[in-house]
């Protein structure tokens, strides 16, 4: 089982990265488990998504504190206000704030430079992928884009290479 | 090939209701509760179904829409969030006795924690009051199963019967296989029986005892009776809760029995599983004390099945403070729980949140943000400002809301404080300003709107009207003029509704234009005051912005910042737009321009220029 906290606040897409995953790991044929937040916190407050991915007979909606095996930060403010759910070996990729544990990338500025500002999400999830971390590769999250399609579909694309490319340029 | 699907909770209750031959749904939304019959339209739409849906103005009229539709013998569902049922608790009461013929299924979703309610409350117990049985899911797929059990439950037995999900099985998504669904031909029958359907208070007391009947009898039935989840379960000699157990119910349950796996101990624990917390078996009760010296009781949120263990020593929960009495149960809160119980170390202590997050906010360019703006303008600090349920709530921010009670109560208790300070007499009466929304408004503003007029009460009254239901997902009210599946039905005006309701002052204007909005404001406050005055209601009308089916406002012009900020702040203190961004103290504002949506607004609250609009104002 993967256990994997989305955080970010209400507009940026904390819902569509989290279902993204989910399906990607049905695909996979894995059993998904998650939590959402909505109501009136999605009106730019703090949003996190629970998602739990593998074999989850015994599982329930929420992760507890510090057993996150992933945590997406996709606002500055995340893993300050949510970070406590990862556990101490665990993988954060956040976006635009740095620390001693955390892999990190302007992906509202590569976004920005793409001229789609609303896809940062994708920048980071495309960048969290190519970590290798994730329980699905950044192919598997590309077939799921095209698969959701819609008006947004190249640029949603575009996005999640930019965030690949970010990572591969990190490394070196 | 059968196909796996991810379902919210919702949806999934949505899927159940379908599965089980539903022939009407009504709903006021709310949150948790707002996807279920979003869901079934989505449904019918794909399926052609004859079935009847509705948004209907609020949720005791919901239930009794759907309550007589299950009179005449077919299969029906009302859906609402917890402080719904209170609005429906009068119909819910009296139906216990009546009864139903076609199954009745009431979806009540609970909202522990609160995420997005005024209380905690705990429906089983409503359920409890009611004398009605309630089953409890711990899953959405659970949710789904237990939608076509409550049904053939209600039909076997002709009682109402709760469904009640929390917002961790609502808003958690799961995958799991579709069912068909399947629809069973039900004519109505309405068959008379004024004994039964009208009963005076003497038949009334028939009714009593045959509801008593029924319950004793579902207690017993084997389908709901609470039992034993880990049936290979061994406890060892040594174990120090060799004579203890677990009951639990409900999204607590999956919490424990995952912490239980995690420990090692799902083996050696018993877990009792109650599907149906209300009415408890007093078969199982006698059982679990007979054979356990401890019973820990883990539930949401409040003491349902605890209290009908009616034994205080060996039982525990929350009447012994064994569980926290409010909050909700989250699983690190279950897992100090259970080691507390079973004697074991605590779990190593993880911090908590560092930081106090960002608290919601109304969008850049809500017209809510603007109507509030001028009333803050026109009636400064010390006006009163009871206010509603709704987005505009977080008017809390801009400090024009001070009270938020329930659903239609910023009118009554606009008359209220009106009363309070003129019954003393004081010359200088405090400016008293409500705000409410238009769903709002339909929903329970009307009754007490009349009730201030014909009291002589004199406030000033703004509908916040946006044409939609905005905060649960944009549901139309009944002046959209649309049903729910996009039908054309009889549009309902506000204006006209409020001069029905003998109001002497009203008139409607688009907050965004905050001049005019503020001197209409200023009139509003003279009628008030007048010799002969009342209440007066203006009508804030501006489409709210995140709704696609209403048409959006072409932006022709944008908003820039020019030398003359000097990074005051006040723009950012007073008005709160997101789409705001300070830069420190003596440094220019900026613009988010991903965010602002060219209302202009701003540029009219900044006093020193700071703020222009820019563009084409083609």
């Amino acid at each position: 089982m993967q256990q994997i906290i989305v955080s970010g606040v209400g507009g940026q897409g904390v819902l569509f990265v989290t279902r993204l995953l989910a399906e990607a790991a049905l695909e996979l044929g894995h059993s998904v488990l998650i939590s959402e937040t909505h109501g009136m916190a999605q009106r730019g407050g703090n949003v996190i998504s629970h998602l739990k991915v593998g074999s989850l007979d015994n599982a329930s909606p929420l992760i507890r504190p510090g057993r996150a095996d992933v945590f997406l930060g996709l606002h500055v403010d995340a893993f300050g206000v949510h970070g406590f759910y990862l556990k101490p070996d665990g993988k954060a990729f956040c976006n635009a704030v740095s620390g001693p544990r955390l892999h990190t990338t302007d992906a509202t500025g590569i976004a920005m430079e793409l001229g789609a500002p609303l896809s940062s999400n994708l920048v980071l999830l495309g960048f969290a992928s190519a970590s290798g971390f994730l329980f699905c590769t950044p192919e598997r999250l590309e077939i799921q884009l095209i698969r959701v399609g819609g008006k947004h579909r190249e640029i949603n694309l575009r996005a999640l290479a930019a965030g690949l490319e970010a990572y591969q340029k990190n490394r070196v | 090939m059968k196909t796996r699907q991810i379902l919210l909770g919702n949806e999934a209750i949505a899927h159940g209701l379908l599965e089980t031959s539903c022939t009407m749904a009504t709903s006021y939304p709310g949150t948790p509760a707002s996807e279920v019959l979003g869901t079934l339209a989505q449904l019918k739409k794909q399926q052609t179904l004859g079935l009847h849906l509705e948004w209907s103005i609020n949720e005791k009229v919901a239930f009794e829409v759907a309550l007589a539709n299950s009179f005449t013998g077919r299969r029906s569902a009302v859906i609402m969030k917890q402080v719904g049922l209170n609005v429906a608790a009068d119909p819910l009461m009296s139906a216990a006795y009546t009864g139903v013929t076609g199954g009745f299924v009431i979806v009540v979703a609970d909202d522990p924690g609160p995420h997005s309610s005024q209380t905690e409350q705990d429906s089983r117990f409503i359920a409890m009051a009611a004398k009605l049985p309630v089953l409890d899911p711990s899953s959405p797929a659970e949710a789904r199963d237990f939608v076509r059990q409550a049904m053939s439950l209600s039909e076997k037995y002709e009682i109402p019967v709760l469904l009640r999900p929390t917002t961790r099985v609502c808003h958690a998504r799961q995958d799991m296989e579709l069912h068909q669904s399947f629809q069973k031909e039900q004519p109505p029958v309405f068959q008379k029986n004024p004994g039964r359907w009208a009963a005076t208070p003497k038949f009334r007391l028939l009714l009593h005892r045959q509801l008593n009947e029924k319950l004793e009898k579902i207690a017993l039935d084997p389908e709901f009776l609470p039992y034993l989840m880990n049936e290979k379960v061994t406890t060892s000699q040594s174990d120090p809760w060799q004579r203890s157990c677990v009951v639990a119910s409900g999204v607590a349950l999956a919490y424990a029995r995952e912490i239980l796996f995690d420990l090692g101990l799902w083996d050696r624990v018993a877990v009792y599983k109650a599907p149906m917390p209300y009415p408890l078996a007093p078969s199982f009760r006698d059982e679990v004390l007979s054979r356990y010296e401890r019973i820990l009781v883990l539930e949401e949120s409040y003491p349902v099945i605890e209290l009908q263990f009616q034994d205080r020593k060996r039982v525990f929960g929350r009447t012994t403070g064994t569980v926290p009495t409010s909050g909700e149960l989250l699983p690190e809160v279950v897992e100090t729980v259970l080691r507390g119980f079973l004697g074991l170390q605590s779990a190593p202590l993880i911090g908590t949140s560092g930081s106090p997050g960002r608290r919601p906010t109304l969008c850049a360019g809500c017209p809510h943000r603007a109507a509030f703006f001028a009333i803050k303008k026109v009636f400064h600090k010390k006006g009163i400002y009871p206010s509603d349920i709704g987005c505009y709530t977080l008017g809390l921010n801009l400090n024009v809301v001070d009270t938020v009670l329930c659903m239609g109560a910023s009118i009554s208790q606009a008359a209220g404080f009106h009363h309070a300070y003129q019954a003393v007499g004081k010359e200088d009466i405090p400016a008293i300003c409500a705000t409410i929304g238009d769903s709002t408004f339909f929903h329970a503003g009307i009754p007490a709107l009349i009730n201030a007029v014909v009291q002589r009460a004199r406030f000033v009254l703004i509908i916040l009207d946006n044409s939609t239901t905005a905060m649960t997902g944009h549901q139309p009210t009944p002046a959209s003029g649309k049903s729910l599946d996009g039908g054309s039905v009889p549009k309902v005006s506000i204006p006209d509704i409020v001069r029905a309701c003998g109001v002497g002052f009203v008139a409607e204007e688009d907050p965004h234009r905050l001049k005019a909005m503020v001197e209409l404001l200023k009139r509003a406050r003279k009628h008030v005051q007048a010799k002969n005055g009342g209440v007066a209601v203006v009508v804030a009308k501006s489409p709210c912005l995140m709704d696609r089916n209403q048409a959006e406002p072409r932006v022709t012009e944008w908003v820039s910042v020019t030398d003359e900020c000097k990074g005051c702040g006040l723009c950012v203190k007073e008005f709160e737009c997101p789409a705001l961004e300070p830069q420190g103290k003596k440094e220019p504002v900026q613009i988010d321009q991903t965010l602002c949506s060219g209302c202009g607004v701003c540029v009219l609250v900044c006093p020193h220029g700071g703020l222009v609009r820019v563009g084409s104002g083609e």
